[in-house]
């Protein structure tokens, strides 16, 4: 976190101009993009780092006699893992700019990129960061998919394994860290990456190298839990538990850097989501304005700040536990199990709103769309959002209900989650308003948003019998959770993803996706997602704890039928990689600027988006839900000249200063003072 | 919800939506409700087995009764509006009047309507915790909601990688690794761990709580019919967490008392070889599972080593010797 608060500290000149300077390019010379530093150098950089912090750490740890006679050192693997990160970020330039201005020399000065190396490089356009965001994520989600394959294929019987335990344990675990960091940025990170100063108004983000890092972290903590299973895995499953996991073994360590890593990249991107909102938004972008996706994004930017921090001090006091022989989990030495356990559940909650409040953004947006009607009960819908928000920091107990921790307390957990039902009806009641006397048009997004309702009706109402005390005696660590958190996250959230992907790629792209293909993965996706998990539901309540390699016999039908259709499942997303593969890189077929003849903002500017999104920073006219109008309130002015906007009220607040586009804060002498 | 807003906004020759909606609400209602409750009701998990089994069938059935007309309601809805306002019909383009955007009363009563619905979620799961002590889950080392019952039969559960054990206190704390309960009797199960957190779920009892090492972890239910139990581990503790279950039983009382007096007796010798029992125990160096850091090891010896590594460098030092 030290370069983003020194990039944070400088980039802060800016704040407060709406609309703000262009973006500019990775710090960068003008010779060819592979001379230069891109994820080759950071790549090599990261063995580099990793060699360094493995010597060092063996040389100065392995006289200890218990990392000789237990046959690993934890200190080598963290210091390996933390030096490969640091490795990774030295050469992927991350530091170039913050370093240079810590010794006190101008950076080079910054150019626009163009061609397909700068996809491979520190890049600072919103645009670009966004697209290796897609890439990243989908890597994330597809290993993660195909470790889920791997569990379910397992439990096809009972009796017969298909791996070891220690094989299967270190799959299930691997496969919900990874799920869990990549659902993190799912869509705070590609779409909101790309969308988010587009939809305000904004030239950029507000903090450009800080979105970058939260990047090239994720990529990063994508390669720090692959680590995971070189090491022989991890047995504690996403959750992490102590003192399970300070016994563990040498993979364990990959989870906790892991976390601390992709969480250092989530405050970041928390941050920089939050000021880009409040400050970044265009003249006449006042709040009752803003897009019900920038609204989420608020929500979530709160959650990625406020919550990640007790993660990431969670995962340092389990280091320090498997390091330096600390005691914060170890029961015998006066530490708690029970310190884990609430510091890990205080980020874990907020975390799962993270994963579904951007989903309910996108739905949002997509809605009006396909129905030609303005967003009912906008206001209800933000406050929604925000209630979800809030409340999701007073309910982190309804995980240990029956852990033994302060019972007297279970009434209250039990009000506070029940009472997240309420902001989260505003959500269904938005949808219901929206589609009532509309004109529905069952486009690729329409399909996905809708299914997302379908979905998260399912899972929102079995989230209620677990939040019972009662009930949560026999749902509790059951499938049941299993199956309700996947009907959330799976099917509330990585249905948005998509949805947003099909609604937003001929923006971001300029190529259409396969209408058929587009379908077809939907409704492989859509059936095949519930036949997967529904059955799950029934397994749970007959008493399939989860994590288990051997279940009850009388239990094989439905675990088999789940596993199938998991199989399905998995198709599903082969056809979207081939559909996707064919109308981006292989067959491209140029996409209509505004193919949904959307009111939206972001759909008024040409297509392939110009570097500096907007020619002249837009005067917001109108929230961009006026469909069913006669003649529709257009949403903006795009072409108001700067000085028309002197008196306009502008959404930010500071005047047209920075309207023109043609001050680069960057390279003004003294700006670092400010 | 949105439907008294389309009664407002109808036109005479337009079908009265809103009506038929909530018409068609009522109707199935009406029907999945009663069917549930009657038909499937009584078979739903975990039976009634206990008090706290019975507990938790009932009050899932009683949230599935509220959940259903929410289901039934949302998809009905959904139905009707994709097929009634579909573009494939070709039907007008939407008019935006005020009550599109937002309307007052239909938020008013949707807000109200969910609060007062989950209050009363709430206030229904309260009752059903604290009266029947506690719902059979996991309530610490000092029980707040406990037992009327005058005699309590306390089990000690101990969770271990990767087994549980059960001791009975009131008949000289002997060792089992078989649950063995009395029927039509109320029993205090203390679950504690020797190494990670496990949870103690006994599928067939309605009871289910966490194993901590070092804590004491109550959980009270109360015996209705004699059968068999599934004990399984319900908290991830390792490699062979999913292998970590056994079986019980609920019997008649005065079996239980032969079955818990003979195993008294008969495992008197090697009870005096277990540590005297307590509500919690601090494993040794030898204790299952190994201890991370055992309390007769120096851990900054230079010398001294332990644990699996202690066993092979002894026999590497023996066989070079």
């Amino acid at each position: 976190m030290a370069e983003a608060m020194a990039i944070s500290a400088h980039e802060s000149v800016d704040v407060g101009r709406p609309g703000g300077t262009p973006p500019a390019g990775a710090a960068a010379s003008r010779r060819s993009a592979w001379l230069g530093q891109h994820m080759g150098t950071a790549a090599l950089a990261a063995v580099v780092g990793y060699t360094i912090g493995h010597y060092v750490g063996s040389s100065f740890a392995n006289g200890y006699e218990h990392v000789a006679a237990s046959g690993q050192n934890d200190v080598a693997n963290v210091l390996a893992l933390t030096l490969a990160v640091v490795g990774w970020l030295l050469g992927s330039g991350a530091l170039n700019y913050p370093m240079a201005k810590l010794v006190g020399r101008e950076p080079a000065p910054e150019v626009e990129e163009k061609g397909v190396g700068r996809y491979f490089r520190y890049s600072l356009d919103h645009k670009v960061v966004a697209m290796q965001y897609v890439i990243a994520v989908l890597l994330f989600l597809f290993t993660g998919g195909l470790l889920a394959m791997a569990v379910r294929t397992e439990l096809l019987s009972p009796t017969t394994h298909y791996f070891g335990p220690g094989t299967y344990i270190a799959i299930v675990s691997e496969h919900g860290t990874m799920m869990m960091m990549m659902a993190t940025s799912v869509i705070t990170g590609p779409i909101a990456g790309w969308l988010l100063p587009l939809m305000i108004g904004s030239r950029r983000m507000a903090f450009p190298r800080v979105e970058a890092f939260s990047l090239w972290t994720f990529i990063a903590g994508y390669m720090v839990i692959l680590t995971a299973l070189p090491f022989g895995g991890f047995p504690t499953g996403w959750t992490g538990y102590a003192p399970l996991q300070t016994q563990a073994a040498g993979g364990m360590d990959s989870y906790l850097v892991g976390f601390v890593v992709v969480g250092s990249g989530m405050i970041a991107a928390g941050f920089n989501i939050a000021v880009t909102i409040i400050n970044y938004r265009a003249p006449g972008m006042t709040w009752s304005r803003l897009p019900i996706f920038v609204w989420s994004l608020l929500a979530v930017a709160s959650l990625l700040a406020l919550a990640t921090p007790t993660l990431a001090t969670g995962c340092l006091f389990g280091i320090l536990d498997r390091t330096a022989q600390t005691s914060f989990f170890v029961d015998q030495h006066g530490g708690s199990s029970f310190l884990w356990e609430n510091l890990f559940w205080f980020f874990g909650h907020p975390e799962v709103y993270i994963m579904a409040l951007p989903g309910f953004g996108i739905v949002g947006e997509i809605l009006p769309v396909f129905t030609r009607k303005p967003l009912f009960g906008y206001r209800v819908g933000a406050a929604g959002m925000l209630g979800v928000a809030l409340l999701s920091f007073f309910v982190w107990q309804h995980h240990l209900f029956q852990s033994g921790i302060n019972p007297d307390m279970r009434p209250l957990f039990m009000l506070t989650t029940e009472l997240i039902s309420i902001p989260t009806g505003f959500i269904y009641l938005t949808a219901m308003g929206t589609l009532w006397k509309s004109k529905i048009r069952f486009e690729v997004p329409m399909l996905f948003a809708l299914a997302l309702y379908f979905n998260f009706l399912l899972g929102g109402i079995s989230g209620v019998y677990l939040s019972d005390v009662p009930v949560n005696v026999t749902v509790h660590g059951s499938f049941f959770v299993m199956a309700h958190f996947h009907y959330t996250i799976m099917g509330g959230l990585i249905f948005a993803f998509f949805g947003g992907l099909y609604f937003w790629l001929p923006k971001m792209t300029g190529k259409v996706m396969n209408k058929k293909l587009s379908l077809i993965h939907f409704w492989m996706m859509f059936v095949f997602f519930n036949a997967t998990f529904f059955p799950l539901f029934i397994v749970g309540l007959l008493g399939q704890p989860r994590r288990v390699f051997e279940y009850a016999q009388r239990l094989q039908g439905l675990n088999d039928f789940s596993t199938i259709s998991a199989y399905l499942l998995a198709s599903s997303f082969i056809v979207f990689t081939i559909n996707f593969a064919w109308s981006i890189f292989i067959d491209p077929k140029p996409a209509a600027s505004n193919p949904w003849d959307s009111l939206g903002l972001e759909w008024q500017v040409p297509t392939p988006v110009p570097f500096e999104n907007f020619e002249r920073i837009p005067l917001i006219l109108a929230d961009p839900y006026h469909y069913g109008e006669p003649v529709p309130t257009p949403v903006a002015d795009l072409g108001v000249p700067a000085v028309a906007l002197a008196g306009s009220g502008a959404g930010g607040g500071s005047g047209p200063s920075g309207f023109s586009g043609a001050v680069i804060v960057d390279a003004e002498g003294g700006a670092s003072d400010v | 919800m949105a439907r008294q807003h389309a009664n407002a906004a109808n036109g005479a020759s337009e079908p009265r939506h809103a009506r038929r909606v909530v018409a068609m609400w009522l109707v199935a209602s009406a029907i999945v409700d009663p069917l549930f409750y009657f038909v499937a009701g009584p078979h739903m998990p975990p039976g009634d087995m206990t008090s706290s089994a019975a507990g938790a069938q009932f009050d899932f059935n009683v949230l599935t009764m509220a959940a259903l007309p929410v289901i039934v309601g949302v998809w009905i809805y959904g139905a009707y509006t994709l097929l009634t306002w579909r573009a494939g019909r070709g039907g007008p383009d939407p008019v935006t009047t005020p009550t599109s955007r937002s309307n007052i009363r239909i938020q008013t009563a949707w807000i109200g309507t969910t609060t007062v619905v989950v209050l009363s979620a709430f206030v229904f799961g309260t009752v059903e915790l604290v009266v029947p002590a506690g719902a059979g889950g996991g309530e610490g080392p000092q029980p707040i909601w406990t037992p009327t019952s005058k005699t309590v039969l306390p089990v000690q559960v101990i969770g271990q990688q990767w087994k549980f054990t059960y001791r009975y206190p009131t008949y000289g704390g002997f060792e089992s690794d078989k649950l063995v309960i009395p029927n039509d009797t109320t029993i205090a199960f203390h679950v504690t761990s020797l190494d990670v957190v496990h949870d103690f779920w006994a599928y067939q009892l309605g009871v289910k709580a966490d194993a901590n090492p070092g804590t004491d972890n109550v959980a009270f239910t109360t015996t209705r019919a004699d059968g068999k139990v599934t004990v399984r581990c319900d908290e991830l503790c390792g490699i062979w967490h999913g292998a970590m279950y056994n079986y019980g039983e609920v019997v008649p009382k005065s079996q239980f008392q032969r079955w818990a007096t003979s195993t008294e007796a008969s495992l008197a010798s090697a009870t005096k070889l277990l540590p005297p029992f307590a509500w919690s125990y601090t494993p040794s160096a030898n204790g299952a599972g190994g201890s991370y850091y055992p309390d007769n090891v120096d851990v900054f010896s230079k010398t001294q080593v332990y644990g699996a590594g202690a066993v092979t460098a002894k026999t590497a030092a023996s066989k070079s010797s």
